[in-house]
């Protein structure tokens, strides 16, 4: 393992956090719902749930982002290499697995390692784990 | 009052998305290629996040409404079952092919990327073949 210098941004990414544990909290504190984005989505496609309009005013927010964003500075350069082929398994297995695992990056990995969740826990070393294999074999096995 | 303030922090959680870059799927992958060219970067993102969650979370139990008046809606399964772990392993699977999550998934769709509307929409019919299968 090498540390990737040249793409390494411990300061805008501990800013970008902290701005995402501020969202998270404000999101708990003042409405009492946790912020995990898959839970909040999900939520939506649920036939007998009544609560529907906090979690499109949440969605919205998050959708809006990037052009109040734009408003301030130029967004940022992102890079999106995957074939379309690939992003649609992807999404399916994200889709699925977080609706299963009732939680993602944000529901698990951010609001419950804060709350101190243990089942929060064993779903985040279970993604990330995951995800770093998918990432070895794909990469360093399957590409030549 | 309630849905200004849900817009709020979805548009605060965006924006520190875009600033922590992990709405470039790129950089996720960088994280999760333990084995390339590691980039440490969404470690940072996880302990800026957790350091003001913590407070966040430890005031909101002890609480029994919502500053706006609302009931508390913390989660109470502590089950560590198959589900969760298989689940949560589909999951870290399709971030790995394509490292995009459902936070940046929805931020890259409101970038515009036709290939984000593509993953959000399979992202969509995964949730959508949960509940037929699970409802």
């Amino acid at each position: 393992m090498s540390i990737d210098w040249l793409h390494f941004t411990p300061f805008a990414s501990f800013a970008g956090g902290l701005l995402i544990g501020l969202a998270a909290s404000a999101l708990i504190l003042m409405i009492g719902r946790i912020a995990g984005i898959s839970g909040i989505l999900g939520g939506l496609l649920h036939p007998r749930q009544s609560d529907t309009a906090w979690r499109i005013a949440f969605l919205a927010g998050l959708i809006a982002a990037p052009t109040l964003y734009r408003l301030a500075a130029p967004l940022p350069e992102f890079q999106l290499d995957s074939t379309v082929m690939v992003l649609i398994p992807a999404g399916l297995l994200v889709g699925l697995g977080t609706r299963y695992g009732a939680g993602c990056t944000s529901g698990h990995g951010v609001c419950g390692l804060s709350r101190l969740s243990p089942r929060s826990l064993a779903a985040t070393i279970c993604f990330i784990t995951a995800g770093v294999l998918t990432v070895f074999v794909t990469r360093r096995l399957l590409t030549p | 009052m309630t849905q200004i303030a849900a817009f709020a922090a979805g548009l605060i959680f965006g924006i520190g998305l875009l600033v922590a870059g992990m709405a470039n799927p790129a950089k996720v992958l960088g994280f999760l290629d333990l084995a390339g060219k590691w980039d440490p970067s969404l470690a940072f993102v996880m302990a800026g996040a957790i350091l003001i969650g913590l407070g966040g979370f430890a005031v909101a139990r002890r609480r029994t409404r919502s500053l706006l008046g609302l009931s508390m809606t913390l989660p109470t399964n502590r089950r560590i079952d198959r589900r969760l772990i298989l689940g949560s392993l589909a999951f870290g699977i399709g971030w790995g092919l394509s490292g995009i999550c459902p936070g940046p998934a929805l931020v890259l769709v409101g970038v515009g990327s036709a290939k984000a509307w593509i993953f959000g929409a399979a992202m969509l019919a995964g949730m959508v073949l949960f509940e037929r299968l699970e409802a």
